[in-house]
């Protein structure tokens, strides 16, 4: 298998000796994952192989079992479907994993295929097609929901998310003003801030939600996490690093897992020259490839010995995803391949194939990065085009932008 | 404030899930009528299929895990359909490991499959938790013969039939054809038998000596003959002796093909046969078909494709014969007058030849050991 042909051949003893401070649990596991790829017997009973993100024992997982053994009682069961559905749906954005997308889905089978499914299964549909990045049939179902149900917050609320990817910011603002005629209001000022924080209005935005953020006493965590991650971003494409680490630092004080939210921060340490920090706060996330990613590009800064073997590891992953034919992390392969492989040509083909599906300023940022160091403006015209459309304000892509720009002259 | 959050969560739907999602990787290799196979299923899929985690700590142990061991046959084994010709090809588990993939531990299920007879077709069905999760996917290598191919199996596509002879046909024929070229390629004592008969190619004998021919055609002509003559001699013994039909000991071989050298040769230093070397080339060259059919025999005849790898095996010796001929005949028809040829290459060739092909002849002969080429 080519997972094999990329596996370097490092013995089980360097492993442990580079990562003694790691070794433990799944670190260990997931690293030697990389690096060794032949099946072997473990030495006694007692090894652990596998760690499981959800304990039998924990509430969540009583609370699964019970809702999957009512629906193995009745899988006609709609209400339960949709609980256990929206419950693995957190689930895979906390932890990252699309597994649970697929038990979610699991659930939903006697409706996933009707033409007319009754509304909320319709809308549960929609929101796991988009999450596997099939944007269109997300959409379709999201119109149809629509038409039937113009009230429902939920569906204006996930038609802007999809057109905000797309970079269809007219029809997003379209979205977000109907959405403004039903909802409470900090997911309406949410989704209007997020809008124009995106589009060269950054300022405005900021003041907006933390306004709203100010009136709302009664937002939950999770609800706080979302509006402090958006705000350090406003804050950032205005050039003010401080204040992006002020939302950042009370954002990570919340204690909630968010691996988005590491990502985020773990980026603005990068950005901003702080590499150790990244090591820190990452060090035992090596199980998350998007963060992985970020705990690499911090080693190779710092030339920390680690970063071969996550590279190797990274690599791994990749390969595995393109026998399998994904194409979910072209972004972030993209960035592997350019900053730490150094392969700008696979680079650049990955970012503008990333370009066709998703169009946020992560993914503009990295097409021009890659179309830069090609030295092919060229290259970069689409992401240049959607800087000069969107007003986007972000500091530092202006100026990776400038600089492709000067190559044409 | 749930319906607030879930509506937030939308706003920056837009990430990646973080996680490598559900794989099997599944190896099957067919030999004959028989299958072998090698199954890697991630534990935590498994854990959720059929509970591992029998302590229920969050942590699974290779003793949970050798405890399951028979419901992890039982269950995968029972999602994975194998059929040849119309009838199941049934499978059983011999044997357990564990590997560390990219994205955790999986549990290795060795497992062998019979099918009623060789296998031509095979048709795999793979339902390996499609109840469970639609987005598993199962990444299939297959390998029979020198060809391996891959495949992936989801509910889109759970049941996928794979031709192997066909595809193993082409991959054989090139594979022979390959050995063939490569046999000529480093077969000197056949390659200096030709170069023995084509030296004079460009030469004419008038008087007992060599004149350089006139034109290039005549040339031509006598070097198609012979190699032709050559190809088709030793197709006849080559396919004969691979096919068992007639068999001769190898010395005999061996020391008939260092004779032939050693005569043809002499040859062009004392010319006996000039205007009908195609004949040479011919009865000798039947010899010669006994020593390509003894290196046909070492690669090993696949039953089945006798003739496919037959047919390749001696493609690639023409190749193998064509090139050296291409590259030989230019040169020496542009030097034929020269004194470099005339003496140099075709007198003190032809006497080199006869030197090492004599070592070699009594090597052979007698079974002993001069020079090591």
């Amino acid at each position: 298998m080519s997972r094999r042909a990329t596996a370097i051949d490092i013995t089980r003893t360097s492993i442990i000796g580079t990562f003694t401070e790691i070794a433990r649990g799944l670190a260990l596991a997931s690293l030697a994952a990389a690096v060794q790829a032949a099946p072997y017997l473990p030495k006694d009973d007692a090894t652990v192989l596998e760690r499981l993100a959800v304990r039998p024992g924990d509430p969540v997982a009583r609370e699964l079992r019970q809702l999957r053994a009512e629906l193995a009682r009745d899988p006609q069961d709609l209400e339960t479907a949709l609980r256990l559905a929206e419950r693995y749906y957190e689930l895979a954005g906390a932890e990252g994993d699309p597994r649970y997308i697929g038990y979610a889905q699991a659930g939903l089978r006697p409706w996933w295929d009707l033409r007319d499914p009754p509304l909320e299964a319709r809308v549960m549909r929609a929101i796991l097609k988009q999450s596997i990045h099939d944007f269109s049939a997300a959409m379709q179902d999201l119109d149809a929901a629509a038409r039937e149900d113009p009230k429902n917050a939920l569906v204006w609320s996930w038609r802007a998310a999809i057109r905000m990817v797309q970079a269809d910011y007219a029809a997003a603002r379209a979205d977000c003003e109907a959405l403004r005629l039903i909802e409470s209001e900090l997911g309406a000022v949410g989704c209007m801030a997020y809008l124009d924080g995106t589009t060269g209005k950054a300022a405005a935005a900021h003041r907006a939600l933390s306004a709203a953020l100010a009136r709302s006493s009664d937002a939950s965590p999770e609800t706080r996490l979302w509006v402090l991650t958006r705000l350090a971003e406003m804050s950032l494409r205005q050039g003010d690093a401080r204040q992006a680490e002020e939302h950042f630092r009370a954002a990570l004080a919340l204690n909630v897992r968010d691996q988005f939210l590491l990502a985020a921060y773990a980026d603005f340490l990068l950005d901003q020259g702080r590499p150790a920090e990244v090591i820190a706060l990452l060090r035992d996330w090596v199980r998350s490839d998007i963060l992985l990613l970020r705990l690499a590009l911090a080693e190779r800064a710092l030339d920390a010995p680690a970063a071969k073997e996550h590279i190797q590891a990274l690599k791994a992953r990749f390969d595995a995803a393109a026998l399998r034919g994904d194409k979910l992390h072209q972004q972030e392969e993209a960035r592997f391949n350019l900053y730490l492989l150094g392969q700008k040509e696979k680079a650049l083909a990955l970012a503008r194939e990333n370009w066709k599906l998703q169009r946020e300023p992560r993914d503009a940022r990295m097409l021009l990065e890659a179309a830069l160091a090609m030295n092919d403006p060229g290259a970069g015209k689409d992401a240049l085009e959607w800087l000069e459309r969107s007003g986007h304000e972000d500091p530092g892509l202006r100026r990776t932008a400038e600089k492709l720009k000067a190559l044409k002259r | 404030m749930r319906a607030l959050f879930a509506i937030l969560l939308a706003l920056a739907a837009s990430h990646a899930l973080a996680h490598k999602p559900s794989d099997s990787y599944l190896a099957i290799r067919v030999e004959g009528a028989n299958l072998d196979g090698q199954w890697d299923i991630a534990l935590r899929d498994l854990d959720f299929a059929i509970g591992l985690d029998a302590s229920g700590d969050g942590d699974i142990t290779w003793g949970e895990v050798k405890a399951h061991h028979p419901d992890i046959a039982a269950y995968a084994l029972a999602r994975l359909k194998l059929r040849s010709g119309g009838a199941d090809c049934p499978a059983r588990a011999t044997g357990f490991l564990v590997d560390d993939h990219s994205d955790g531990t999986y549990s290795v299920m060795r497992f062998a499959a019979t099918c009623p007879g060789e296998v031509t077709t095979l048709e795999i069905g793979y339902s390996l938790f499609a109840d469970l999760d639609p987005q598993h996917k199962g990444l299939l290598r297959l390998e029979h013969g020198a060809g391996t191919r891959t495949a992936i199996f989801g509910p889109e596509r759970p049941t996928q039939s794979f031709e192997l002879a066909r595809i193993s046909a082409l991959t054989q024929f090139l594979d022979y054809g390959r050995e063939g070229v490569w046999h000529i390629w480093i077969g000197f004592d056949h390659v200096l038998f030709l170069l023995s008969l084509l030296l004079p190619a460009v030469l004419a004998l008038a008087g007992g000596r060599w004149e350089a021919i006139g034109r290039f055609p005549p040339a031509f002509w006598d070097v198609f003959k012979i190699v032709t003559s050559f190809t088709v001699a030793h197709s006849i013994t080559l396919s004969l002796a691979a096919l068992g039909v007639v068999s001769l000991p190898s010395r005999l071989v061996e020391s008939g093909i260092a004779t032939s050298v050693v005569l043809a040769a002499l040859n062009n230093v004392f010319p006996l046969v000039h205007g009908r070397r195609w004949m040479v080339a011919f009865a000798f060259g039947l010899i010669h078909g006994f020593g390509f059919a003894s290196v046909l025999k070492d690669l090993g005849l696949p039953q089945g494709a006798l003739l496919i790898a037959l047919v390749g095996f001696n493609l690639g010796v023409e190749v193998g014969q064509l090139a050296i001929v291409s590259a030989f005949l230019p040169v020496a028809y542009w030097l034929r007058s020269s004194w470099f040829y005339r003496r140099l290459v075709f007198i003190g060739g032809s006497l080199a030849i006869v030197a090492v092909s004599g070592i070699w002849l009594i090597e052979r002969a007698f079974n002993l050991k001069i020079i090591s080429a």
